[in-house]
Parts: structure tokens; C-alpha cells; sequence
């Protein structure tokens, strides 16, 4: 048996340098902590600020004595793009958190099979529920989909396989769709078709405006997953030959099939929380309405709004747990649309 | 004896067949769908708008009026619609939005690119996209019942101490509801957004010259200076324009932070603002018809001022580099 050699890791903190760091960390706490203290700021942000600032100052000054002013400005940075990432995190955390803990006490057993018709918002939290919201929501989801998928992947096969003379404008128009407010997406539903059309809320309207909303995000991501098709594969299609309608029929669309259902999938995400033309278009009725094409009908963010807006503890408390069950609803759609594509990628 | 009959040549043309003509019928007309749904949302909104766009001519913008007087039969005496203070309120609250989230979210990019390892950059990366799906309503609420305390208190804290600038001036004394509130709030629904468009152009930053930067001897700060930066500085201010156009066209999550008045207001830390999208929610509910109109009005400009900007934001970071999102 021969000896191996062992490596040697040169680059690996020393002991040493271990115990330097920990009582870096440990004056930065400390100093955040006599410091907030002492001034008239308050809360824990101010600790992290403060921290940071501190611990880089800190880490600064040590890396100038060592090893000179280069190194004393990179170490500063080091501690401010770290303040930076924890600036972008902490809100989420917050949200995330407020949510689960503000949310799960207006859970309970009939939440999903109660509406709201017969309960007014001071009524204790186990009467009424969500149902009228969650069904509501659905149809308009399902109604946005039958509009806006088609339209979406038509768009994303205009650009990759027809490539005709306005693929570049449309490019740039569906990309200017995608910042289009949702709040004049609703008003122009509503001067488009509701008022001179139906003159009626209903979950059409809902589903219209969604529609607006949907279709840029399905179209560029469609597009995306598109041009990942090797274009061997078209190629061969037409050798064989097929028509590029075959192609792209038989070919084509079954090898992108995982990477559309992500797309669909992150545009209903995009679209299920949006609340402005909902307001304008829905009339947020209290009772399951099973008529998708007349009558007022719920939806989750409104629910949500009305409960927000009406105010006393227990409407509050629905609000959240409403924002608890629209969370949990996007976190679905986001985790089951990341698996799709991890498992496009691994094939 | 037979003849062996020759098959007459078959004729070859490059002329697609008819499903193929069908076909890139359909397609393209689901592809010019985008074009015709952009054009018409302009038509609508500026037909049923024209009306009181056309009384009003340009004090539309610039005058701060927002008033109708109705008799008691219910018809309308008189009316001046005016959107000047809301659109000073909705770009205010769209720039504090930009300043505060441009600086975190370029420090998080690099982060992520150059500091992070890369399991948290993994997970990093996850959480921000997912954050950049949740509705604008969570962001609402969770401003208005945990956000908006704090950061009032971080409003006064600034007017004690920087008061003497004219723009942190408060007067009167009212710091509930401001514009810094709402940009706040909207600073941290477009961090994502700016976050994940810098840090694919920082990305792209080419492998050979950050080699070499390290090469020579180069710190990483350094290295990002002499590297990054110059070849991502404009995709970074398209990612912040994107940003921008997002915060205007913002409702619900502003909506519910700002308290909105009708006067032209610039101490960002008086609870006195300003927005478009916000003004639209607020009116629509009691609004009679001829008030529609005018909301349509509003509407339109909404519409137009967040498409220049967007339109701007694309071109600006299509230039940099080709996968701008």
C-alpha cells in the first residue's frame, strides 16, 4: 500500500485567521448594538444596517494594517454588496413570515366550503370562507388560459419559425405589452366591451383583462423554449417530408412540450394575484356564481381587498389568511413551473 | 406487348402547400395579435376619453383640478379635470422607487455573481424570481400593516436631520401616507426586477478580461471596476427603466400607502402625493359617466407614459446585451 500524498489546501483559513474573523463579527455586533442604543434610531433593521456598516469598516481597517489600501477597499465592498443581498432578502423574509403567522389563525375547517354571502365582516373568523373567491378566481384563470394560450404560442411560433418581415416589431410590441399597467388593462375592457357590450359585471370581463396580461408572458417565454429546439430536428422533419405544418405539429411542439407547460404555467402566476382590473371589471360578489358570463362574481385578490378595506380585526385577520391562500397558490405554480424546466434542462 | 408507361415528371416548385399557407395564415395573425390588442387599447381609451380631453385641451396635464359639481337632479354643472399633481405624484414615487432599489439591487447582483458560493447563489436566485411573481396586493397590505410604521419613523429621522434640504422638508407636520412610503414600497417590488436584468448582464461580462484583471494582480473590487462595470453600466440603466415603468403603472400596492391629494406636492415626506393608477381606483367606484371619461382620459396617459418608458428600457438593454428580459 503506497502512501498517498496529501493535499495541501493553501487557500484554507488558519485557525488563526478563524478567531480574527469571529471577533471582527463579534465588535461589529457589539458596536451595532451600543450604537443603536445610543442614537434614536430602533428596530432590527437598524441592527443589520449599522452591523454591516460596522463589520465592514471593521474588516477594512484590519486588511489596510496587513496589507495596504487596495485590499482595505475591497474588503469594504466585500461587506456592502453582503448588505445589499440581505437588503433584498430581508423583505421577502418579512412578507413570508407576516403572512404564515398573521394568516394561519384565519385558517379553519370550512374555510374552502363556505362563501361569504351569509357573513358580514365582523362575524368570528369560522363563519363564511373563501369558496365563492377560489372558485371565482379559477374560472377567470381558466377562461384567461382558453384566450391567451393560443394567442401566446401562435406569437412565440411567429417569431421562431415563420421569422417573417415583422418579427423584430412584434418582438418589440410583445415586450412593450408586458409593461402595460394592469389597471388600463381593465379600463380598456371596460370601455371596449364592457359598457358598450355587455353592460354587466361578469367573469368574462375578469378573464378578458387577464388576458391582456397573460399573453406577454407566455408568448416570451414560449419563445424562449422555442429556439432551445435544435433546429437539426426541424431539419429533419423536412427531410422526411413533412410540411412545416407537420413540422411544427409533430415535431416541434411535442419536443417543447415541458418548456410551454412552464410558460402557461408562470403566466397564470403572473395573473392570479393581479387585483386593479378586477376591480373595475368583476363587482366582487359575496356568493359562488356559477354563470362565468353574467353576474358579479369574487375572485381571491378582491376578496382579499374587501376584507382589507373593511377593517375590523376579524376582516383583517380574513385578509391575510386570503393573502395566506394566494401565496400558497403562486409558491405552487412557481415551484412546479421551476421543476418543469430543471427537468427540460437535466434531459 | 406492353408499353411501359413513364410517369410525366412531377412539377417542383418552391410554392408552400396549401396547409402550409393555412398554417403561416394563423401564425401570423396570432402573432400580429399583439400589435392589434396595443393599437386598440390607444383607440379605445383615446375615443372615449376624447371628450373631456378635448374641454380640457392641454390643462389635462398641467392643471391640478379635480372637481365635479353636480345639481340636485343629478346633472353635472360643471367640471375641471385635471392630472398635473398626479402625474408629478406618480413619477416622484416612481424615482424614490429607483433610487432606493438601483444601489441594493446592483450590490445583490454582484453579490450574487462574484461573492456568493453557489448553492446560496442557487437559492438566492430562486427566492428573487419568486419574489417577483407575488402580487402587487401582498405587497399592499404588508406595507400599509408592517412596512409603513417603520418606515415613517425613518422619514422623520431624516427630516430632523436633513431637513434644511429643500426636498425632505415637512410642512405641515404630516408624515402618514407620503410618497416615500409609496416609493419605499415600490422600491422593494422592483428590486427583482432590476436585481435579475443586472445580473445577467454582469454575466456576460467577458471570462478573459476578468482573467486577466485577476492576472495582473487585481483585487475582486478591482476587478469588478475596471470590468464589470464599464461593460454593464447600461444594461443596468435599462433594468432600472424597466423598473421605473413598473412602478408607474403600479396600483393596488400604492393605492393602499398614499394618501392622495390634489395639489402638487415635492416634500417627498409629507403624506401628500400623487397617482395616476391610484386616482383611477379612487374615483372609478362613485364616478358618474362623464367622470368615466375623464378616468379613461387618465388612462391613456398612463398608458403612453409607461410605454416610452418601457419601449426606452428595451432598446436600452437590447443594446447591451441580447438575453434583456
Amino acid at each position: 500500500m503506497s502512501t498517498a500524498a496529501v493535499p495541501t489546501k493553501p487557500w484554507a483559513k488558519s485557525p488563526q485567521d478563524r478567531i480574527l474573523g469571529l471577533t471582527f463579527l463579534l465588535a461589529a455586533i457589539a458596536f451595532s448594538y451600543f450604537f443603536v442604543a445610543a442614537t434614536e434610531m430602533k428596530g432590527k433593521l437598524a441592527y443589520a444596517f449599522i452591523f454591516f456598516v460596522a463589520y465592514g469598516v471593521i474588516i477594512s481597517t484590519f486588511s489596510f494594517i496587513t496589507r495596504g489600501p487596495q485590499a482595505a477597499k475591497d474588503s469594504f465592498v466585500s461587506a456592502l454588496v453582503a448588505l445589499g443581498a440581505v437588503a433584498t432578502v430581508i423583505p421577502i423574509a418579512s412578507i413570508l413570515l407576516t403572512v404564515v403567522q398573521k394568516g394561519a389563525p384565519g385558517l379553519h375547517l370550512g374555510i374552502f366550503s363556505n362563501d361569504m354571502s351569509m357573513a358580514t365582516p365582523t362575524d368570528p373568523i369560522p363563519t363564511g370562507g373563501v369558496l365563492h373567491a377560489i372558485t371565482g378566481t379559477l374560472t377567470m384563470v381558466v377562461l384567461a388560459l382558453i384566450m391567451s394560450v393560443p394567442i401566446g404560442i401562435l406569437t412565440a411560433l411567429y417569431l421562431t419559425e415563420i421569422k417573417g418581415k415583422f418579427a423584430g416589431p412584434i418582438r418589440f410590441l410583445v415586450q412593450a405589452m408586458s409593461g402595460v399597467p394592469s389597471i388600463v388593462a381593465g379600463l380598456f375592457i371596460l370601455s371596449a366591451v364592457l359598457y358598450p357590450i355587455t353592460k354587466n359585471y361578469s367573469a368574462l370581463m375578469g378573464a378578458l383583462a387577464l388576458t391582456i396580461l397573460m399573453i406577454p408572458t407566455i408568448a416570451r417565454t414560449s419563445e424562449e423554449v422555442l429556439l432551445l429546439i435544435p433546429s437539426e430536428l426541424r431539419e429533419a422533419g423536412t427531410a422526411l417530408g413533412g410540411t412545416q405544418w407537420r413540422t411544427v405539429a409533430m415535431i416541434v411542439l411535442p419536443a417543447a412540450r415541458s418548456g410551454l407547460m412552464t410558460a402557461i404555467i408562470l403566466g397564470i402566476a403572473r395573473i392570479a394575484g393581479e387585483t386593479a382590473p378586477l376591480l373595475l371589471l368583476t363587482g366582487g360578489g359575496d356568493k359562488v356564481n356559477p354563470n362565468p358570463f353574467s353576474g358579479s362574481v369574487g375572485s381571491l385578490p378582491y376578496y382579499i381587498w374587501k376584507s382589507f378595506n373593511a377593517g375590523s380585526p376579524e376582516a383583517l385577520t380574513r385578509a391575510w389568511a386570503g393573502l395566506l391562500v394566494l401565496m400558497i397558490l403562486v409558491l405552487i405554480l412557481f415551484i412546479a413551473a421551476r421543476a418543469l424546466s430543471n427537468r427540460k434542462m437535466s434531459k | 406487348m406492353t408499353t411501359t408507361s413513364i410517369p410525366s415528371p412531377r412539377k417542383i416548385s418552391t410554392e408552400p402547400r396549401r396547409s402550409d399557407k393555412v398554417f403561416r395564415g394563423v401564425v401570423t395573425t396570432g402573432g400580429l395579435s399583439s400589435l392589434v390588442i396595443l393599437g386598440l387599447i390607444a383607440i379605445f381609451l383615446a375615443y372615449r376619453g376624447f371628450e373631456v380631453l378635448q374641454q380640457e385641451g392641454i390643462g389635462f396635464i398641467t392643471s391640478s383640478d379635480w372637481a365635479v359639481n353636480i345639481d340636485e337632479s343629478g346633472n353635472i354643472v360643471d367640471s375641471t379635470f385635471g392630472l398635473g399633481a398626479m402625474l408629478v405624484g406618480t413619477i416622484l414615487c416612481a424615482l424614490i422607487a429607483v433610487v432606493i432599489a438601483v444601489p441594493i439591487s446592483v450590490l445583490s447582483a454582484l453579490f450574487l455573481n462574484f461573492y456568493a458560493p453557489q448553492w446560496l447563489k442557487k437559492f438566492l436566485v430562486a427566492i428573487i424570481d419568486m419574489m417577483a411573481a407575488f402580487p402587487s396586493i401582498l405587497f399592499g397590505v404588508w406595507g400599509f400593516l408592517v412596512l409603513m410604521p417603520s418606515v415613517e419613523y425613518w422619514g422623520m429621522l431624516i427630516n430632523r436631520y436633513l431637513g434644511w434640504i429643500p426636498l425632505f422638508k415637512v410642512e405641515p407636520y404630516y408624515f402618514t401616507r407620503s410618497p416615500f412610503v409609496a416609493g419605499v414600497v415600490l422600491a422593494i417590488m422592483i428590486i427583482p426586477i432590476i436585481t435579475s436584468v443586472s445580473r445577467e448582464i454582469f454575466a456576460q461580462a467577458p471570462l478573459d478580461r476578468i482573467q486577466a484583471a485577476f492576472a495582473l494582480g487585481a483585487t475582486r473590487w478591482a476587478m469588478i471596476k475596471a470590468v464589470v462595470i464599464p461593460h454593464g453600466r447600461s444594461g443596468v440603466v435599462g433594468g432600472a427603466m424597466l423598473g421605473l415603468g413598473r412602478a408607474m403603472g403600479e396600483t393596488v400596492a400604492v393605492f393602499t400607502v398614499l394618501n392622495i391629494v390634489f395639489q402638487v406636492n415635492w416634500q417627498i415626506l409629507l403624506g401628500a402625493g400623487g397617482n395616476v393608477a391610484s386616482l383611477i381606483i379612487l374615483k372609478f367606484s362613485e364616478a358618474g359617466e362623464y367622470e368615466i371619461k375623464a378616468l379613461m382620459a387618465a388612462g391613456l396617459v398612463l398608458f403612453l407614459l409607461t410605454l416610452a418608458v418601457n419601449a426606452i428600457a428595451n432598446v436600452i438593454v437590447k443594446s447591451t446585451g441580447k438575453s434583456g428580459r
